[in-house]
C-alpha cells in the first residue's frame, strides 16, 4: 500500500523503505528548536541528571527567545542567561529578540522532508513547507538532544480536501478556525492533517503557516501540505534553502478520514471563550464589547496579516479606552511592514506596535489583560486565562475582523463595520 | 493485591495546560512555588485541599494546548496518584509519562464518578468504584515501567545501574 508525505518523512528519517500507521519507530531527527518557554528546564536536566553530558550534533538544533523577551524581571533574565551560556558553549545557533520562533525556523531553517522536534506545541508549523514538525516537552527534548533521535508513533492520517476559493474578506484564519469548530479540539488527536486538493495548492505559504499552525488546536500531531514550486520559491527568497525530500502522498495512500470544506463557503468566524472550537460566524455573535485587540503571534502575524490590517486602520482612530497591540512575527516582517508603510498608519491610528515576539498571544509580558476584561486576538489559544486574569475573555478571530473590531469598540466584520462609516 | 482507595476529584472536558499551570505563574523558580496556584483559573480549592494518593477523574483532551512540562509535574507534585480521562492531549500525554505520572484511559468512568467519592485502581488492570470493576487497556510495560521508575530519566538510570533522581 501507499504511504502519505507524513508516513514518508517518518520512513525517510528511520531508515526504512516504509512505514504504516500504528507501527513505532526510532528516527533520527532534522532538527531540534527550543524557546526561552521551557529550555532552562532542559539545561537543568542535561546538567544535573545526566552522567555523560553531550549533544548529539550541535549544528541541528536551534535555541530562540521569543516568550518573554525582553526579559521583564531578574528570574527571565536569568533563565535567558542560562540558554545564552550553554549556546555559546555547545555552538548551537542562537536567536533572541529576533521574532516567534517558528516564524524563524520557517525563514531560515526548515525544509522539505526533513523531521523536526520543537519544545512547543506550534511545531506543526512546518508542514507549510512539507516538513514534518512536531511539539515535545523538555524531557523528549533532552533525549533528542543527548541521542539524535527519538521514538515516534507513526500517527494516522486525516485528508483535508480543500475546494475552490475563500471568497473576499474571509482569510485562512476563518477557514482553520471554521475546521476546528466542525471537528473539535481533540478531532485529530495524535492524527496527521493533510490539506490538499486546488485550495491548497492556491494557497501560499503564508497561507498554509495559518492552517498548519493551528493544528494542534484540534489535538494534531502535525499538519502538512505537499511541497510544491511555491515551496521552491519561498526556499529561494529565503536563503536559497535546498529542500531535503520533496515528497508526496501515494494514490493508494491510506487516510483514516476525509473531508471535503468547500472554501467558497466559509465566513468571518470567531472562535469564543474559553474554547477554541467553540467556533461561530461573527454575524452571529451579538453586541461584545472589547477592551484590548491583538494581531500577532505565530500563526498571524506576518506581512499579510499586517496588511489586511493597515488596509483597515488607515486614516482612522482607535477610540480612546481601547488598547491595539500589534506584534509583527518577525523582525524580517517588521521591516517589510517599516517599508510599505505601514508602520506608519498603525501608530498613526493609536495602535501600539512592539517588539517581534509571542506577545499577547502567551500572557506572560506584553498586554496582560485584566478583571472581566475582553480581547479579541489572532493568537493562538482563547482558553481561560490565558491573557491575563481569569476572569478575562479571549475571542479568536482573523486580522481583519479583530482591526474592525478594536476600531468599532466591540465585535463586528469589517464588512458590517465599513458600512457604519 | 490490596490497592489504596483514592478520593475523586471531578474535572471537565478539555481540561488545557494552561489551566493546570497558568503561564504568570511559570516564571516561579520551582514547581513548588508554583503548586499553589495549580488548576487556580478553574478550582481554586483544589490545590491547598487535594490529598497525597488523590486521583483527577476528567473528560475528553485532558492535558491539550501548549508543551509546557511543568504541567505534568505539578500535577504529580500535588500528590495526584493518576489522571483518568476520556482522552489525553498527545503532548500532555508524553510528557506525562516521561514524568512518571500514571494516565489512564477510560470512556465511561466520567458519566458516573462523584466528587468526594472514592476508587481503586488495580495495578493496569481494572478500576473498582461503588463496587462495580471497570476494566481498563493495560499500558504496554516499557511505558508502566518509566511511570513506575518515576519517569524517564530515572528509568535509564536505572538501567544504567544508577541511583534514582528524588
Amino acid at each position: 500500500m501507499g504511504m502519505t508525505i507524513a508516513e514518508k518523512i517518518i520512513a525517510r528519517a528511520s531508515g526504512v523503505s516504509s512505514v504504516k500507521a500504528g507501527d513505532i519507530h526510532t528516527v533520527s531527527l532534522d532538527r531540534i528548536m527550543t524557546n526561552d518557554g521551557t529550555t532552562h528546564l532542559t539545561i537543568d536536566m542535561f546538567y544535573n541528571q545526566l552522567k555523560n553530558p553531550t549533544i548529539a550534533d550541535p549544528s541541528k538544533v536551534v535555541f530562540i527567545i521569543d516568550h518573554n523577551i525582553p526579559a521583564d524581571n531578574p528570574k527571565t533574565a536569568a533563565s535567558h542567561k542560562k540558554m545564552r551560556d550553554f549556546a555559546r558553549n555547545y555552538h548551537i545557533d542562537f536567536w533572541e529578540g529576533k521574532g516567534v520562533c517558528h516564524q524563524l525556523m520557517m525563514e531560515h531553517y526548515v525544509t522539505p522532508g526533513e523531521f523536526i522536534f520543537g519544545a512547543d506545541s506550534h511545531t506543526c508549523t512546518y508542514g507549510a513547507l512539507g516538513a514534518f514538525g512536531t511539539g515535545v516537552g523538555c524531557t523528549d527534548l533532552l533525549y533528542a538532544l543527548v541521542t539524535g533521535t527519538s521514538w515516534v508513533l507513526v500517527p494516522e492520517t486525516i485528508r483535508f480536501h480543500l475546494k475552490g476559493n475563500l471568497p473576499k474578506g474571509v482569510y485562512p484564519r476563518d477557514l482553520m478556525l471554521t475546521i476546528i469548530g466542525e471537528i473539535g479540539a481533540n478531532g485529530a488527536n495524535y492524527q496527521v492533517m493533510e490539506f490538499t486538493g486546488e485550495g491548497a495548492s492556491n494557497f501560499s505559504i503564508n497561507d498554509r503557516m495559518v492552517l498548519c499552525n493551528l493544528a494542534v488546536e484540534a489535538g494534531a500531531k502535525t499538519a502538512i501540505f505537499e511541497p510544491d514550486e511555491k515551496t521552491i520559491a519561498y526556499l529561494n527568497t529565503h536563503g536559497n534553502r535546498i529542500p531535503k525530500a520533496m515528497l508526496k502522498s501515494d494514490p493508494d495512500a491510506h487516510y483514516v478520514r476525509e473531508y471535503t470544506f468547500d472554501l467558497s463557503t466559509i465566513q468571518p468566524v470567531v472562535a469564543r471563550p474559553d474554547f477554541v472550537d467553540d467556533v461561530i460566524p461573527v454575524k452571529e455573535v451579538g453586541e461584545v464589547f472589547i477592551d484590548e485587540a491583538f494581531v500577532g503571534s505565530c500563526n498571524n502575524g506576518r506581512i499579510d496579516e499586517l496588511r489586511v490590517s493597515a488596509n483597515l486602520l488607515k486614516g482612522k482612530k482607535i477610540p480612546e479606552h481601547m488598547r491595539f497591540i500589534i506584534a509583527p512575527a518577525s523582525n524580517q516582517v517588521y521591516l517589510q511592514a517599516l517599508e510599505e508603510g505601514l508602520i506608519d498608519i498603525f501608530m498613526e491610528s493609536g495602535a501600539m506596535v512592539v517588539n517581534s515576539n509571542c506577545s499577547v498571544c502567551w500572557g506572560g509580558c506584553q498586554g496582560v489583560i485584566g478583571e472581566n476584561e475582553v480581547l479579541i486576538s489572532t493568537g493562538t489559544r482563547n482558553f481561560k486565562g490565558r491573557a491575563g486574569d481569569p476572569s478575562s475573555k479571549i475571542y479568536l478571530a482573523s486580522a481583519e475582523t479583530v482591526t474592525a473590531s478594536a476600531l468599532a469598540g466591540k465585535i463586528i466584520t469589517a464588512d458590517d463595520y465599513k458600512h457604519t462609516l | 493485591m490490596n490497592e489504596k482507595p483514592s478520593t475523586i476529584w471531578v474535572l471537565g472536558d478539555d481540561i488545557d495546560t494552561d489551566i493546570i499551570i497558568p503561564t504568570q505563574y511559570l516564571a516561579l523558580p520551582t514547581i513548588e512555588a508554583m503548586k499553589p496556584y495549580a488548576f487556580s483559573p478553574l478550582r481554586e480549592d483544589l490545590a491547598s485541599n487535594v490529598q497525597e494518593g488523590d486521583v483527577l477523574v476528567a473528560g475528553k483532551n485532558f492535558g491539550c494546548g501548549s508543551s509546557r512540562e511543568q504541567a505534568p509535574e505539578i500535577i504529580k507534585a500535588l500528590g495526584i496518584k493518576a489522571v483518568i480521562a476520556k482522552s489525553f492531549a498527545r503532548i500532555f500525554f508524553r510528557n506525562a509519562i516521561n514524568n512518571g505520572l500514571l494516565l489512564i484511559e477510560h470512556s465511561d468512568l466520567h458519566d458516573v464518578v462523584k466528587e468526594g467519592d472514592s476508587l481503586t485502581i488495580e495495578r493496569n488492570q481494572s478500576i473498582s468504584y461503588n463496587g462495580m470493576d471497570y476494566p481498563i487497556t493495560p499500558l504496554p510495560n516499557n511505558l508502566l515501567e518509566i511511570i513506575e521508575e518515576g519517569g524517564l530519566v530515572n528509568a535509564m538510570r536505572k538501567r544504567n545501574g544508577r541511583k534514582p533522581l528524588t
